[in-house]
């Protein structure tokens, strides 16, 4: 099973959700419609494509453009040795996209950080909740609204002349 | 705010709380356990304690700025984050370093690896009760780290590996340091494989104690040693093979049963065959084009500078001693040709107006490196699994985004669904032997 | 300070007494936990100095090791774990994220614990060498030698 033939089934099958293809510096990618996430994943990961493994997810805030996030899945196929990018737009007010969970359990933590640093919902999520940021915390660390310095301290500090 | 087991558990079970602060916790996670007696029903895990904003701070610093701070992300296998983040950026730009710089970047990040299984395999045996074992690999690891220090200066945190090669050429004794580590740590491992590997306590403790099928961990997204244990053959280094693997012989160790000792044992012979990539890296790497020379030989550099304003000076320099390895005559072996990512040799920035021009370019402010705009993605064998860097560029000096793919978060996000069913003293070795490390989990 | 004889003689035996054998408390973070490893095993040996005794237990501790960075997230955590240290007590800041925040200065790292606890010793370093850490521990102890025991009465704040 090649990169070649993986691309050319999809673009028979899902022509008209999967907006543009492209190949930057090797890295093969797609860019779908966020409701067609599913289907797509669940097409890759019968046989004979066999994408069993997810390696990656994430986000990128693309602030000024129309629409601002941008959600990062990478795809694994462990006996083809293939991997693939694929990517789906969000707009600004109200993210939120499906959720991977039911495909792949390490999906939950992934989508849990996302939400931490981004603020980006994931229907069907079990259970999401911020995972590296503390309850407590307003905002989403990882937008590029939010500036670097800005500190929520948990507990009071210690006055400057007892130092 | 109450947590999901508060939530869940039953009005007549015990909630216990192994906090942060935990001489197993390997750094700070906590891990909050239902018990009834001594079996546990129900766990959740809270990490983190150690979130740095690794990747917010990288949005603010440029792409030879942001080097340190790899280093402190898998703090027991440094060389490997150094590596697979230069690697990612030398894809995006398209450079190739020279051989012997490759050689001597597998020589680093195996004895990297043999680091991290070792640190791995100590903690989780003391904190199984043999003292005795981290105590001897503690030692194994001082030779290690002996080697790192000869050429690159420093013991831990070393950003030894730059982009388009390294920063300095090995020092001239590096084989008899080098040989001394190896054969030390092969009389480590075989004192303590003979301590372990056929103990009655040990043996209880870890054989068939969280036992882990091959669909459970793909579908975990797990890679490195604790997927070898489960049976499955992925290895980075032979599926996309980078730097000179492929001209190099070794195996990869698979385990059968996917238990707490399958992992133990799958670190134990990949330090074994670890050794013997670097015996052969030894052998093979191509000699060096000019013979390493004394600092104190050459002309003081004032002279050096004076004469440059009426010709080109072509004598040698002598230069400090925190500059060894990178003199002007080695830079055809350690860094590849390339205008505008490199640093010049000292020599050439300040005796002639080409080399000034050069570093005044990489240094300042909005010059300096910038990849064509796009993304990319690049990963290599860590010390846990497939370490991958995800770079997206918009034209600039800084990068825009930088993701990294920990491969720890995969594993330790399934304790929640291993640990139920065994007992408390279960978490400890189940723990110790998926290896976390707080620096990569948390960034 | 003045005392007589007998006072003066029982103050130097008790800082004697008790710089000799410090139980430590290591809170371990990050990276800086490879140094201290490296520095309690064999080859750098803390043992000799009387030091060797990790009580993880805050009651069974004397002096608490802050070794790595603190979050904001960790900062309760320390807090609570060095009020629970009896009395008493001494604080060494291991390493340079421990000291001032290092190069994290960002939304997620105190700058430093003293904003948070009081610190006897700070060891720079990132992470500091094992002869930069015997020669703090030695000076910790040549602290410990000179303090009476009267200011005890009232807490450090």
């Amino acid at each position: 099973m090649e990169q070649k033939k993986v691309i050319e089934d999809l673009k028979k099958i899902f022509s008209e959700k999967i907006k543009e293809f492209s190949a930057q510096f090797g890295d093969e990618t797609i860019v779908i419609e966020k409701d067609s996430l599913l289907d797509i994943v669940k097409f890759l990961k019968d046989k004979p494509y066999d994408f069993v493994m997810l390696l990656d997810l994430t986000c990128v805030d693309y602030k000024g453009q129309q629409d601002r996030f941008e959600m990062v899945y990478h795809l694994f196929s462990l006996s083809n040795n293939l991997r693939l990018r694929v990517k789906s737009r969000l707009p600004e007010k109200n993210p939120s996209i499906e959720s991977l969970t039911s495909e792949w359990k390490n999906a939950n933590w992934l989508e849990r950080e996302v939400y931490d640093m981004f603020g980006i919902q994931f229907s069907g999520h079990p259970y999401l909740r911020r995972l590296f940021m503390y309850d407590g915390f307003e905002g989403h660390p990882l937008r590029k609204d939010y500036p670097l310095r800005k500190r929520q301290p948990k507990i009071q500090m210690r006055k400057e002349d007892d130092i | 705010m109450t947590f999901r087991i508060q939530e869940e558990a039953r009005k007549e079970s015990l909630l216990l709380n192994m906090g942060p602060s935990h001489p197993a916790m390997h750094g700070t996670t906590r891990i909050m356990l239902e018990l009834d007696g001594e079996k546990i029903l129900n766990a959740e895990l809270e990490m983190g304690y150690l979130h740095r904003g690794f990747e917010k701070t990288c949005e603010h610093k440029t792409y030879f700025n942001l080097l340190p701070y790899t280093d402190r992300l898998n703090y027991v296998s440094p060389l490997i984050n150094n590596c697979g983040y230069v690697m990612t950026l030398e894809k995006m730009l398209g450079i190739e370093p020279p051989e012997r710089a490759q050689y001597i970047r597998v020589i680093m990040c195996e004895f990297s690896r043999v680091c991290d299984h070792l640190t791995a395999l100590a903690a989780l045996t003391m904190e199984c009760g043999a003292f005795t074992v981290f105590l001897y690999k503690m030692k194994a690891r001082e030779f290690i780290w002996d080697v790192m220090e000869q050429t690159t200066g420093v013991r831990m945190t070393t950003s030894y590996i730059r982009i388009g090669g390294v920063r300095a050429d090995l020092h001239p004794d590096w084989r008899e340091t080098t040989k001394k580590a190896i054969d030390e740590t092969r009389k480590v491992l075989k004192d303590v494989s003979g301590l372990l590997d056929k103990n009655k306590i040990f043996l209880n403790r870890t054989r068939d104690i969280a036992v882990v099928s091959p669909e459970f961990a793909v579908n975990y997204g797990w890679t490195g040693p604790c997927l070898r244990s489960t049976g499955v053959y992925y290895d980075v280094r032979k599926a996309h093979p980078y730097l000179v693997y492929d001209k190099l012989d070794f195996e990869v160790p698979l385990g059968e049963r996917g238990d707490n000792f399958d992992r133990y044992m799958v670190r134990m012979k990949e330090m074994e065959q670890s050794l013997r990539i670097v015996e052969q890296a030894m052998e093979k790497i191509p000699e060096p084009s000019s013979p390493s020379r004394l600092m104190a030989q050459g002309i003081e550099p004032s002279e050096a500078i004076k004469a440059s304003r009426v010709k080109k000076v072509e004598d040698k320099i002598k230069l400090s001693p925190n500059l060894e390895g990178s003199e002007k005559e080695k830079y055809r072996d350690i860094m590849a040709e390339s205008k505008g990512h490199i640093v010049p040799p000292k020599e050439d920035t300040y005796t002639n107006i080409e080399g000034l021009i050069k570093h005044f370019k990489f240094f300042m402010k909005d010059h300096g490196i910038r990849p064509p705009k796009g993304e990319v993605y690049f990963s290599v064998e860590g010390g846990s699994g497939e370490l991958g860097y995800y770079i997206v560029s918009d034209g600039t000096d800084k990068p825009y985004r930088l993701h990294l793919r920990a491969p720890c978060l995969h594993i330790v996000s399934s304790l929640e669904e291993i640990i139920p069913g065994h007992y408390i003293a279960d978490v400890i070795p189940t723990f110790g032997s998926m290896n976390m490390i707080g620096g990569e989990l948390d960034r | 300070m003045k005392g007589s004889f007998i006072t003066t003689t029982f103050n130097s035996m008790l800082g004697w007494g008790r710089k000799y054998s410090l139980y430590q408390y290591p809170f371990i973070t990050a990276c800086c936990g490879m140094e201290y490893m490296s520095v309690a095993c064999a080859h750098y040996d803390l043992d000799r100095f009387g030091m060797g005794w990790t009580r993880f237990s805050p009651r069974q501790a004397d002096m608490m090791l802050v070794v790595g960075t603190i979050t904001q997230k960790e900062a309760p955590v320390l807090k609570t774990v060095y009020d629970q240290i009896t009395e008493p007590k001494w604080v060494v800041a291991f390493g340079a994220c421990a000291v001032s925040g290092g190069i994290y200065d960002n939304y997620a790292v105190v700058q430093g614990i003293d904003k948070i606890i009081p610190v006897d010793v700070y060891i720079p370093g990132c992470p500091p060498r094992p002869e930069t850490i015997l020669d703090a521990l030695i000076k910790l102890q040549e602290k410990v030698q000179k303090e009476g025991h009267e200011w005890r009465w009232s807490k450090k704040k």
